[in-house]
């Protein structure tokens, strides 16, 4: 069914070529360039509106695109014969409002993906689900619902339940945003094992220390186009005023 | 004023309005559980981005909730018999009320469905689930759910509402009364005794829907938050 599921390890997980989006009148992505390498972490920082997170949603398809290319794990995800659930099942997402299924349990929210998407059977599922529950530090909350979680762990059971499909990259679309720093810190140390463990990842963050921290690249989007791109160490010597009017408002 | 009562003799007839309360009962339970089928596919077709489905349930159920109960009772009574379909009583009854409550249904539950967070489709979809999977787990049941109070009110006023089958003669709990008290001269008795037994119908609906919701929302039960 999918063709070129693996492409070969060096070619980029994740590519975005010119890639232009509008809502309407208004201009989100002005001609988005950038790449992701296998086991490479990315952060996208820019101000709001800057179409980070647009840039962020277009890889999953979430939102279409007026023109460009973008390829992720072999999938033309801009070709109107895209196949969206394979697409879907190689790429996780984990969105800022956690987005957990209210009136699952824990493990039921873990488990309904595998089961029901990947055929895998309720035992091997359930086993599963205690993996990465234990990978987020959550393993005695499996039969808790999410409402009885703090926002942490229920943000940490969301990366859990995208760990579940075992996806090839990851999307973080502001994560930590709707949590408390000490919150933050439990979220953000689950991420960084995850990048520990070689995960492909791409994140909009507005952490700028923790970009610094963990990040192999940091692209700094500008009025929808990648405004300045390169190692962490931009973020402490930018090479445009508009980086470092940035940092060090954010900083 | 002079008020005399006499039960005695509507009350020798318990038999009678057992039938007709059991009756009544029955088609509650049958127009319930179809209204409760049309009304998830009604909402879901309302929905749709098809144009013409969205139009279809529309105009059903702006038909039926701008027109008397009694009217489509009568319009689905003489409707098949003059196509020369006959049908006993009670199943017109049952056929008219489905289509009655599932209309009202309808709305209901698309209420509910429209208040599921884009959120959480969004969540579904990333995770790679099926339109149908997004519907039945993460759509259909937390808007039952939320709608659930709403739900168990329109099915018990359906319930006192199919008195007016009596109307085409379905043997339920008020065509009995009207017999009854056609034969023993004693209105005002049947009458208080009827509307006594409806109570209890009442009660007898919302104490199942109550059991009902224990079994199908279990996390209500778990967190001792009930409907």
């Amino acid at each position: 069914m999918r063709k070129i599921s693996n492409p070969p390890t060096n070619s980029p997980v994740v590519s975005l070529k010119d890639v232009h989006k509008s809502f309407d009148k208004l201009k989100v992505l002005d001609g988005v360039d950038f790449e992701v390498d296998r086991g490479e972490v990315l952060a996208i920082i820019g101000r709001s509106g800057s179409g980070k997170s647009t840039a962020l949603r277009c890889i999953d398809r979430f939102e279409t695109i007026d023109s460009g290319e973008i390829v992720v794990c072999g999938h033309r995800v801009n070709d109107p014969k895209l196949n969206l659930r394979a697409l879907r099942q190689d790429v996780g997402i984990v969105f800022q409002s956690y987005n957990l299924f209210p009136h699952l349990t824990i493990e039921e929210n873990i488990i309904l993906a595998p089961c029901s998407v990947k055929r895998v059977g309720k035992a091997q599922a359930k086993e599963q689900a205690q993996q990465v529950l234990a990978q987020v530090g959550l393993e005695d909350k499996l039969h808790q619902y999410p409402e009885q979680l703090s926002g942490g762990q229920q943000q940490r059971a969301a990366i859990a339940r995208s760990l579940a499909m075992q996806p090839k990259v990851m999307l973080f679309d502001e994560v930590t945003s709707a949590l408390d720093p000490e919150l933050t810190g439990e979220v953000l140390k689950v991420i960084e094992a995850l990048a520990a463990n070689g995960m492909t990842m791409v994140m909009v963050t507005h952490e700028m220390g923790f970009a610094r921290g963990i990040a192999d690249r940091v692209v700094f989007m500008h009025r929808g186009r990648v405004h300045e791109i390169g190692s962490a160490a931009i973020l402490t010597s930018p090479a445009t005023p508009e980086l470092a009017q940035f940092v060090g408002t954010g900083l | 004023m002079n008020l005399n009562l006499d039960f005695a003799a509507i009350l020798e007839r318990w038999p009678v309005f057992l039938d007709g309360a059991l009756l009544t009962l029955e088609l509650a339970f049958i127009a319930t559980v179809l209204g409760a089928l049309i009304g998830a596919l009604g909402a879901i077709g309302r929905r749709s981005s098809h144009p013409l489905i969205a139009r279809i349930c529309g105009i059903y159920v702006e038909s039926i909730r701008n027109t008397p109960l009694l009217v489509q009772i009568f319009l689905v009574y003489f409707g098949l018999a003059s196509l020369g379909m006959k049908f006993s009583a009670f199943t017109v009854a049952a056929a008219a009320l489905t289509i009655n409550v599932g209309a009202y249904t309808t709305e209901i539950m698309r209420a509910g469905f429209d208040s599921i967070p884009r959120g959480q489709i969004e969540a579904a979809e990333g995770l790679a689930l099926s339109r149908p999977q997004i519907y039945w787990h993460v759509v259909l049941w937390p808007a039952i759910e939320k709608v659930y109070p709403a739900l168990t009110s329109q099915f018990v006023l359906l319930m006192l509402a199919s008195s007016v089958t009596s109307q085409i003669s379905a043997e339920e709990l008020t065509a009995v009364a009207n017999y009854v008290q056609s034969d023993t001269y004693r209105a005002f008795e049947t009458y208080i005794l009827v509307a006594i037994a409806y109570v209890f119908l009442s009660l007898i609906m919302r104490a199942g829907f109550w059991l009902l919701g224990l079994v199908l929302f279990p996390r209500r039960r778990r967190l001792g938050t009930p409907l």
